[in-house]
């Protein structure tokens, strides 16, 4: 097991295209690390690059000691899982898993005791003869998670594995994953374009745009304070609302009325933008106790809760996130109210947290 | 090689597949569709029917009038005279045999150098990759006839003309772009992952492709050097402009050099004939399947 440091990682393609601009990653040992991010943001990329798949244009990388910049995927010592999950078509389950080892060549007795190993802690029992081609979806991801295993490798690299699977069994295998990953304490990173997926398996999470590093935290550090626009946009379903303050008065007030607490070490004459979550605001009754009047544009009801999406101070798109009981029909009048803390604030000009 | 693929990829099994549409109502519809086929099958197949019988009359069967359709003597001479003369073997057959080399021979050249070739174009960022492949395709754009004379010029210096070599060289470089094309489009349809896997698992990349991408391509290239044999088998214009002695010349430009005597003996023309169309639909038919999976390749997602 170990660490994996990348420093000032860049990857140019023969062709132009820049796949990685400039990313630093210091993931501990035995941490499961996120890389979260839309489709050519690079994190696929610098998952290949940690591989030995791809190689880097600069930058240095590290896995435990080692600096592996010129080694081989297979001296790395790591195992990974791939997003369609790349059984040999030809050989059965059993022959999957103890392809690996047959390829360092361990002796048989232990070949097949590993194999026994990760196919019972995976439950693959029942599939040891099967050929790729009569195993379901989840199956074929339980033997592609088993072949990573039986390598005993120093690191996990997941290439978005769950993608490709339905709904209910994704999040079936996102706490299989997790629960494994605690309990082998292996070090694992894990590229994902899904939020509730980094959310929720991530120790930290790095959210990445555009060939860059946006954001390193932990999923509550992430959800709390996005360090730019762009962490505040993709994370929160439904997303952080952006609303233009102005300070007054010690205050942040928007064009509608609304006032925050403003954050200490504000800076002055800038253009900002307040980030506040749609569970911290609150539709009221009109002329309710500290709230600002606005209009209620459309209502989506989830049955937990019900989304509103508000026109305040000229502003059509705040959503709010309200309990199912609280109805209010559309295009009624209502009250805001804002009942969260202090917010994140934002220069609209650098698209970053100043305060 | 237009007319054999076409007839390779014969669109009326698939045809009986589709549900018929209501435009002209069903039992109209089928029925004129039914005559339109069967007027157009014997439009296509009464000049294959017609070698095949003379290529199995005798002489003065061949000549009769009115012609004779299904009263005559059968007889093998003529199949008999394609292979043997009197003392050994006949012209036509060492024809047949240079057929056999310079398709063989220029179709595994092509593919040993052209599946690479698509494997590279397809797993790897290549600077200018369709402008490249764009103009690997456009050598394929003029007709081969365009660039005869300049060849054969340039064949003339090299020593070239009248070579089995030759033939093998120009067949070779019409084959190897066709052969990316195709090959690219099999390749793209095996997931890297795959290769991305064994060379974690600690094979190079080029074991990787070799031990994992390869087996699952086979199909593939059978179907392309199907392709690229019934191209080379077939080849016409370059055979006669480039070879003359009997000891060169492909099976094409010799049956056609039967004809143009004071004489033309139709019943050896015909045997010839029928021996040079069989392997064709022999291949085509065992790779057919494949055949139109490479017409209608990128047709369907997988």
């Amino acid at each position: 097991m170990a660490g994996i440091e990348v420093t000032a990682l860049h990857k140019r393609y023969p062709d132009g295209t820049v796949a990685v601009e400039h990313v630093d990653l210091s993931i501990g040992d035995g941490e499961l690390f996120v890389m979260l991010g839309p489709s050519g943001c690079g994190k696929t990329t610098t998952l290949r690059a940690i591989a030995g798949l791809e190689r880097q244009t600069t930058g240095d990388i590290h896995i435990g000691d080692t600096l592996v910049n010129d080694l081989p995927p297979a001296e790395r010592d790591i195992a990974m899982v791939f997003q369609f999950y790349a059984l040999y078509p030809h050989l059965r389950t059993r022959d999957n898993l103890a392809f690996p080892l047959r390829a360092e060549g361990l002796p048989k007795a232990e070949v097949r005791e590993r194999v026994d190993e990760a196919a019972r802690l995976m439950r693959l029992g029942p599939l040891l003869n099967r050929r790729p081609r009569r195993l379901s979806g989840g199956e074929q991801q339980r033997v592609a998670l088993a072949r990573a295993l039986v390598r005993r490798p120093r690191a996990f690299l997941m290439d978005e594995p769950l993608t490709n699977l339905d709904a209910e069994l994704r999040a079936d295998m996102r706490t299989e994953i997790k629960h494994l990953q605690g309990a082998l304490g292996t070090t694992m990173v894990y590229v994902t374009h899904d939020q509730v997926e980094a959310m929720s398996l991530g120790h930290r999470i790095a959210i990445l745009n555009k060939g860059r590093v946006e954001q390193i935290g932990t999923p509550l550090e992430v959800y709390d304070r996005p360090a730019s626009l762009f962490c505040a946009a993709f994370i929160g379903s439904p997303p952080m609302n952006l609303i233009e303050v102005e300070v007054a008065d010690g205050k942040l007030r928007s064009q509608g009325g609304l006032v925050l607490t403003p954050p200490p070490g504000l800076p002055r004459d800038r253009c900002l933008v307040a980030g506040v979550r749609p569970e911290a605001l609150e539709v009221t009754e009109p002329g309710a106790e500290r709230s600002v009047p606005a209009r209620v544009v459309s209502a989506e009801w989830l049955g937990d809760e019900i989304i509103y999406v508000v026109d305040h101070g000229g502003q059509r798109d705040v959503r709010v996130r309200m309990p199912p009981t609280v109805r209010f029909a559309a295009d009624a009048p209502v009250g805001l109210r804002h009942t969260g803390g202090t917010p994140a604030v934002y220069d609209v000009s650098t698209e970053e947290l100043v305060a | 090689m237009g007319v054999s693929v076409d007839e390779a990829v014969s669109t009326g099994p698939v045809r009986d597949h589709t549900p018929p549409t209501r435009r002209f109502g069903g039992r109209g519809r089928s029925v004129l569709e039914i005559a339109l086929l069967t007027v157009l099958a014997v439009v296509m197949l009464f000049p294959v029917l017609w070698m095949i019988e003379t290529s199995i009359k005798e002489n003065r069967d061949v000549y009769a009038i009115p012609a004779k359709f299904f009263d005559f003597t059968v007889t093998l001479d003529h199949f008999k005279d394609v292979f043997v003369a009197s003392g050994g073997r006949s012209a036509l057959s060492v024809s047949f045999l240079n057929s056999v080399v310079v398709a063989g021979v220029s179709t595994a050249l092509a593919t040993v150098l052209g599946v690479p070739a698509a494997w590279a174009y397809s797993r790897f960022a290549v600077k200018a990759k369709k402008d490249q492949l764009f103009f690997i395709l456009s050598t394929r754009f003029m007709p081969p006839v365009v660039v005869v004379i300049p060849i054969f010029l340039m064949y003339r210096q090299f020593g070239l003309i009248d070579t089995k070599l030759g033939l093998i060289l120009i067949y070779t470089a019409f084959n190897v772009p066709f052969t990316i094309w195709m090959m690219k489009g099999f390749v793209d349809e095996v997931p890297a992952e795959y290769e991305d896997a064994a060379m974690l698992d600690g094979y190079t990349r080029l074991q990787a492709f070799w031990r994992f991408t390869l087996p699952l391509l086979l199909p593939g290239i059978a179907a392309t050097a199907v392709f690229a044999l019934i191209f080379s088998w077939n080849e016409f214009v370059f055979a006669i402009f480039l070879t003359s002695s009997d000891d060169v010349r492909t099976a094409p430009p010799a049956i056609a050099g039967l004809i143009g005597g004071t004489t033309v003996d139709w019943g050896l023309v015909a045997a010839a004939s029928v021996v040079f169309a069989l392997p064709v639909l022999v291949f085509a038919y065992l790779v057919r399947k494949h055949l139109v999976a490479g017409v209608t390749l990128g047709a369907v997602r997988r």
